[in-house]
């Protein structure tokens, strides 16, 4: 083990053992010792017992377990507890810091023994999960207001209730304003680089305005659209188009020009007509610049419609929501919302990434592995 | 070479401006005519010629589509003609925005850089930061603007930090991850190289990853600064008669006054453009001074 | 008999020359180049960079256009020629395309020029075959090794049968023990097809082993300073480069590029 491991181990055992001694917490009956909660103090005990590591050589995994075993015991305390006390607060940081010695180790291990690097993705699910239960332990051990922050079982129970209005904001948002939008803005921003392709005046005049025109706040004509498309979803979906079809302009007329001298050439020497060459060459070359603006506006395509309901809109939809809620200090409902949000957008980005691994499959940044 | 290609796009581009405007009137006389035939109607004013409609239709006080010199106008009206520190101001506005943008922008890139540096030096940092920081970004963050404005305000914080804490957020995920893909970007035998000198960790640093990873830090820094911006404005949505181009944009959408619509986004358009001169203005006199060619 | 003379010049290059204008003034990259190719000849074209050997080749092929002097190809203008798609042409690099495996990489011109789903698979199976890479069909350029990429591009370049094949320093990127393979193997297919093949090499072995007409060139202006019947008989194997015979010829390119190069000096 590094110096680092060494001492983070050592650091989790000592807060550990510390937990032994100190008051755990509070309840209006007077103070709960450690031997109330026997998860935690099995945790706290077996992490003393860790120490044993300077001697004879611990598993990874038991850090692993160990770590696991710190939170389990800490949220099953949650719903006695009333008043955390240093006890509490130590659980977390032994917990955390076994989580955290784990992560180095295993890390270390994969960079030096060359340990399959799938394990890999066990440090940021693990990560992931420490911040759940850190963030869980924080909010209702030290009884942060909900409207500051919620807890993460406050909004999953507030999400599992209100799922019927969930989906329908989710059909209003997604399924409506952002499709449809960035269909069409991603389609005539694909048609119009094809069209002003042969044109290199245009090129040269559209270019650098489309490139200007993709880095500013577009955003900013929601009220506009909202003026000219009504309130429901079109206007939205206007916003949208605006958003992507600049970023697809932009890319698709790079991409056409990536394709290399000596394939033109060899066009050239097939006496290869205008579109056959498209076709056959600069389109499939294009292909990875065409993804890139594809996967830049699954995002913009969702912040666009996000955005645009905060200026106005019927009684549904993620935006709306998300305004609405945060105006009733209900947070708790708006975090279930951005997390809907998250999931959608992420979802959407996966999807096309996956389509972009489909076709271009045989360029370097695909072939060589991580994406 | 480079200069003259520059010179020479200059006039296809003020072709494609002079064909958006054109356009833009047409579409301006175009949306705005049946209105203007519609308030004859009701004035019971006829045999209206059609120059005199014309005119009429682009200067209405309201139009569905404002003509580019009304936009013009108002812009000129609200920036050169009235005190910066007055609310009619777009100056002040402008700077409102400016600030939170700029304060967002500064700490986002510092934090992003040092993120960065921890991860590219750290592999358990690498591991548990990157795929979330990475996954982040496919999520609209943009959309927790108004809990962000509303919450902190419930707390007692408003004005320029909510709506900078934004812009911070929106501007430091392009630059980690352009930082640690530009700090990884030294080539194996520069490393090596190094590593013959038996040069430490910071010398490494600072003479090969930080020099390679410039030109990736002024990218990522053109990005953030126009996510900072945006984040600015959508900032300003939520607060609701407040000041800055977002409150403008909301109290024009509010009252239908579409020329003060456009006339704000003008400004937001002229601010991204200044920014991002800046970022690569900076960029250019880093790279003379570095003796890059650009 | 000046019609049956005319059938058998496949290109007919007269005071032939080509001016680059660039910023840094003009270029000329070929001079007064005046040269027969006939039909079933393998021509070398071989100089230090600058001689233009490149740029004729491209001239033939019509990616370049003379600036002084008339070429044909087949009796016609190279443009003419270019329609007719009556040349292949191989790059430097293999120029394959990495989202069309093997197969469909050789079948690209045959798509572009219409050929029938039957006519393109039995074409591809006889041209593979013929650069010795059957069974690699389905796998994608980046999967296969330089030299059997560039092996792919040769296919493709053979698979619309055009009498003459275009090879622009083909082998320049591949490494000594694979170029002595792919040189003997492309004597084989010459002998075989009986294509008539331009080759642009820098290397002196090369240019002899393969040919059977030299063309030495020089630079600044490109011109030609020799060209070089060989006396090597048609059978070549490897060791032949080692006979008194191919050491005389070799010498005497040698001696070509010299010549052009103290005729800078002297300048």
């Amino acid at each position: 083990m590094s110096l680092v491991q060494r001492t983070l181990a050592a650091l989790a055992a000592l807060v550990a053992g510390l937990v032994l001694v100190v008051p755990f917490g509070a309840t209006e009956g007077g103070t709960l010792p450690i031997t109330e909660f026997p998860l935690v103090a099995g945790f706290a005990l077996l992490a003393v017992l860790s120490l044993v590591r300077f001697r004879w050589a611990l598993r990874i995994e038991a850090d692993l377990i160990l770590a696991a075993l710190g939170a389990a015991g800490l949220l099953a305390t949650l719903p006695t507890l009333e008043q955390a006390g240093p006890g509490f607060w130590l659980t977390l940081v032994a917990s955390w810091l076994f989580a955290w010695v784990f992560a180095e180790r295993l890390a270390g291990a994969i960079t030096r023994k060359g340990i399959s690097s799938r394990v890999g993705v066990l440090i940021p699910i693990v990560f992931g999960i420490t911040i759940l239960v850190a963030w869980e332990a924080v909010t209702r051990g030290g009884q942060v207001p909900k409207v500051l922050l919620p807890s993460p079982s406050g909004i999953f129970s507030s999400f599992i209730e209100n799922i019927p209005k969930l989906i329908a904001d989710f059909q209003q948002t997604f399924l409506k304003s952002v499709l449809i939008g960035y269909a069409l803005g991603c389609g005539f921003g694909f048609i119009v680089a094809v069209a002003i392709d042969r044109s290199p005046f245009l090129k040269r005049g559209l270019l650098p305005l489309g490139n200007f025109v993709s880095a500013l706040p577009l955003i900013g004509i929601a009220p506009i659209m909202v003026m000219w498309f009504g309130f429901d979803w079109p206007s939205k979906a206007a916003v949208v188009v605006i958003m992507t079809f600049f970023p697809m302009l932009v890319n698709t007329v790079a991409g056409l020009n990536v394709a290399g001298r000596m394939e033109r050439d060899l066009m050239q020497t097939y006496a290869a007509g205008y579109w056959p060459s498209l076709i056959k060459l600069r389109l499939p070359a294009a292909a990875p610049f065409i993804f890139n603006a594809l996967k830049i506006n699954s995002t913009l395509a969702l912040i666009g419609a996000i955005v645009a309901e905060f200026f106005g809109t019927p009684i549904v939809g993620m935006g709306f929501r998300i305004s609405s809620e945060i105006g009733k200090l209900n947070v708790e409902m708006v975090w279930a919302e951005i997390a809907v949000a998250a999931l959608a957008g992420s979802a959407f980005y996966w999807v096309v990434a996956i389509v972009e691994r489909a076709v271009t499959f045989w360029h370097p940044s695909v072939r060589g592995g991580r994406a | 070479m480079i200069s003259a290609q520059r010179q020479s796009n200059i006039g296809p581009i003020l072709a494609v401006v002079a064909a958006l405007i054109v356009l833009w009137y047409l579409g301006a006389v175009g949306m705005n005519w049946g209105i203007q035939s519609d308030s004859y109607q009701r004035a019971g004013t006829t045999g209206v010629s059609f120059s005199q409609q014309l005119s009429d239709v682009l200067s209405q006080e309201k139009p569905i589509l404002p003509a580019p010199h009304q936009v013009l106008a108002e812009f000129w009206k609200n920036t050169v003609q009235q005190a910066v520190t007055s609310k009619k101001s777009l100056v002040y506005h402008g700077w409102i925005t400016l600030s939170a943008t700029l304060l967002g922008f500064a700490i986002g890139t510092l934090f992003g850089i040092g993120l960065a540096v921890f991860i590219v030096h750290n592999a358990a940092m690498d591991r548990s930061l990157m795929p979330w920081i990475i996954a982040s970004q496919t999520v609209p963050i943009l959309a927790i603007a108004p809990m962000v404005i509303v919450v902190l305000n419930a707390v007692g914080i408003s004005g320029l930090v909510p709506k900078a804490l934004i812009s911070t957020y929106l501007s430091f995920f392009p630059v980690v991850v352009g930082m640690v893909t530009g700090f990884r970007s030294p080539e194996a035998l520069q490393l090596d190289l190094m590593r013959t000198y038996n040069a430490s960790r910071v010398q490494v640093f600072f003479k090969v990853r930080w020099p390679t990873a410039l030109p990736f830090l002024f990218t990522s820094m053109k990005v953030g600064v126009a996510a900072s911006l945006v984040g600015a404005i959508v900032g300003e949505l939520p607060a609701g008669g407040g000041s800055g181009i977002g409150a403008r944009l909301l109290a024009g959408s509010y009252y239908g006054q579409t020329i003060q619509i456009w006339a704000a986004l003008m400004a937001a358009a002229l601010l991204a453009g200044a920014l991002i001169a800046s970022v690569g203005f900076a960029e250019r006199v880093t790279n003379r001074l570095l003796g890059v060619r650009a | 008999m000046t019609d049956g003379g005319k059938s058998h010049t496949v290109v007919e290059a007269q005071g032939l020359g080509l001016t680059f204008n660039t910023a840094d003034g003009d270029v000329e990259a070929l001079s007064n180049v005046s040269l027969d190719i006939r039909r079933g000849d393998f021509v070398s074209f071989i100089g230090p960079s600058g001689c233009g050997k490149t740029t004729f080749l491209r001239v033939i092929a019509d990616l370049e256009q003379p600036t002084a002097g008339r070429i044909t190809v087949n009796g016609l203008s190279p443009a003419e020629a270019r329609m007719q798609r009556s040349y292949g042409y191989v790059f430097q690099a293999p120029a394959l395309f990495p989202w069309r495996t093997i197969e469909k990489n050789v079948a690209l011109p045959l798509e572009i020029m219409g050929y029938s789903d039957a006519e393109r698979r039995d074409r591809i199976a006889r041209t593979l075959d013929l650069v010795n890479l059957k069974g690699f069909e389905k796998k994608f350029p980046w999967q296969l090794s330089g030299g059997m990429q560039q092996r792919a591009s040769i296919a493709r370049a053979l698979a619309f049968d055009a009498d003459l094949l275009l090879m622009d320093e083909p082998f320049g990127a591949l490494d000594e023990i694979v170029r002595d393979y792919l040189n003997a193997e492309l004597l084989k297919l010459w002998a075989r097809t009986k294509k008539t093949i331009a080759f642009v090499t820098h290397s002196i072995p090369e240019a002899v082993y393969l040919s059977t007409k030299i063309v030495v060139m020089s630079p600044r202006p490109g011109r030609v300073t020799d060209i070089i019947e060989s006396t090597l008989p048609a059978e070549r194997p490897l060791d032949i480069r080692e006979t008194p015979e191919f050491l005389a010829i070799a010498h005497r390119v040698r001696e070509g590029l010299r010549a052009g190069h103290s005729y800078e000096h002297t300048e």
